[in-house]
């Protein structure tokens, strides 16, 4: 058993990250904020995805590394795999988590916020519950790529608690 | 015992994750000046925050005075957190002002900063996250780095200092 720190740490530290460069750094560029989001979480699947797969034997296709995604890599993070791999077979995987773990406590720290007019606070609460989606996509962006995988990643939490991440490889 | 009270991940998504951080605000804001003040910054905003969950599961009473309130943080708070434990060392004579000393500190785990990054202060969220926790129990303190793994030194030394103990602004009854 490697060494473990409080799930809290992670979790104030993803939330003040992400805060500082949406409501500090960069307060008015939204789109520069989330893709210096998406940055550091594609520099932090690279790494991750680099010590996980050092004692396997290369992945044989896309698939086998996108299910080495969905089980032994979600559950290092997560404690957890993804609960639904779905492909049309050219390129395009949506991974499911039933209950994805960063968003459980993001959306009651958002409600507060919403007491203007409940529309705008509802768009809101979503522009933000967005924001804190680049980072997952960018750990796994830079998983792929680092099992030499390009491909683009985006989140759609349309279900809550449910989260899908949906990647496409570039061809 | 603390820790295993606490829900708990692998460290390395953690470390990885802060130095991700680091090097991208390093891009961004280039001053490494500026780099240690948004690091602080970030940590004042978490302490603040942490401090009530601290409260809530850690189960200690009301500490006497400084001298306590240090112990509680290098025995109990680095130890629910971050799963390792500090000393206190260094009292000055009337007790405001101490070190916390860190032997092993998961922050810098696979850490090595290069030439350019001299002046930088890695883990200045630390010291931030104690200056706003003891904040919202209503001690205002100065927290400086004293010694630094990073920097060639053998521990991480962080210097404690209390300015003022704000009296309380509401007249609130604790509940027991």
């Amino acid at each position: 058993m490697g060494r473990e720190v409080s799930e809290s740490c992670v979790e104030s530290l993803l939330i003040e990250m992400v805060s500082s460069y949406c409501n500090r750094f960069y307060a008015d560029k939204p789109e520069l904020a989330a893709r210096r989001i998406e940055a550091i979480g594609y520099q932090v699947g690279h790494q991750l995805s680099e010590r996980y797969t050092m004692e396997r034997p290369r992945f044989i296709d896309h698939l086998e590394a996108i299910k080495f995604i969905c089980k032994d890599f979600w559950s290092e993070i997560f404690k957890k795999q993804i609960d639904n791999l779905k492909t049309n077979h050219r390129g395009t995987f949506v991974l499911q988590d039933n209950r994805f773990r960063w968003l459980s406590r993001m959306s009651i720290e958002s409600s507060p916020e919403t007491t203007g007019s409940s529309q705008d606070g509802e768009d809101k609460a979503a522009q933000a519950m967005s924001m804190h989606l680049y980072f997952p996509c960018g750990i796994i962006r830079g998983a792929l790529s680092n099992l030499g995988i390009p491909c683009a990643v985006s989140a759609d939490i349309s279900h809550l608690p449910a989260c899908s991440f949906v990647i496409r490889i570039k061809a | 015992a603390i820790f295993a009270s606490v829900e708990r991940v692998n460290a390395e998504l953690f470390t990885l994750t802060y130095g991700a951080i680091v090097r991208q605000l390093l891009t961004d804001l280039e001053e490494v000046d500026e780099v240690n003040k948004q690091l602080d910054q970030m940590g004042y905003n978490i302490g603040i925050r942490l401090i009530d969950e601290f409260l809530a599961k850690s189960n200690v009473t009301r500490c006497v005075d400084f001298r306590e309130t240090a112990e509680v943080i290098a025995k109990v708070g680095f130890k629910m957190f971050l799963g390792v434990t500090a000393s206190v060392t260094n009292w000055d004579a009337d007790g405001t002002c101490c070190s916390i000393v860190l032997e092993d500190n998961p922050l810098v785990d696979f850490v090595e900063l290069p030439d350019t990054c001299q002046g930088l202060y890695y883990c200045n969220i630390l010291s931030g996250v104690i200056r706003g926790a003891l904040e919202m129990v209503s001690m205002k303190t100065e927290v400086t780095w004293l010694r630094d793994m990073l920097r060639g030194d053998d521990i991480f030394e962080l210097q404690v200092k209390l300015l003022k103990q704000v009296p309380e602004e509401y007249p609130y009854k604790d509940d027991e």
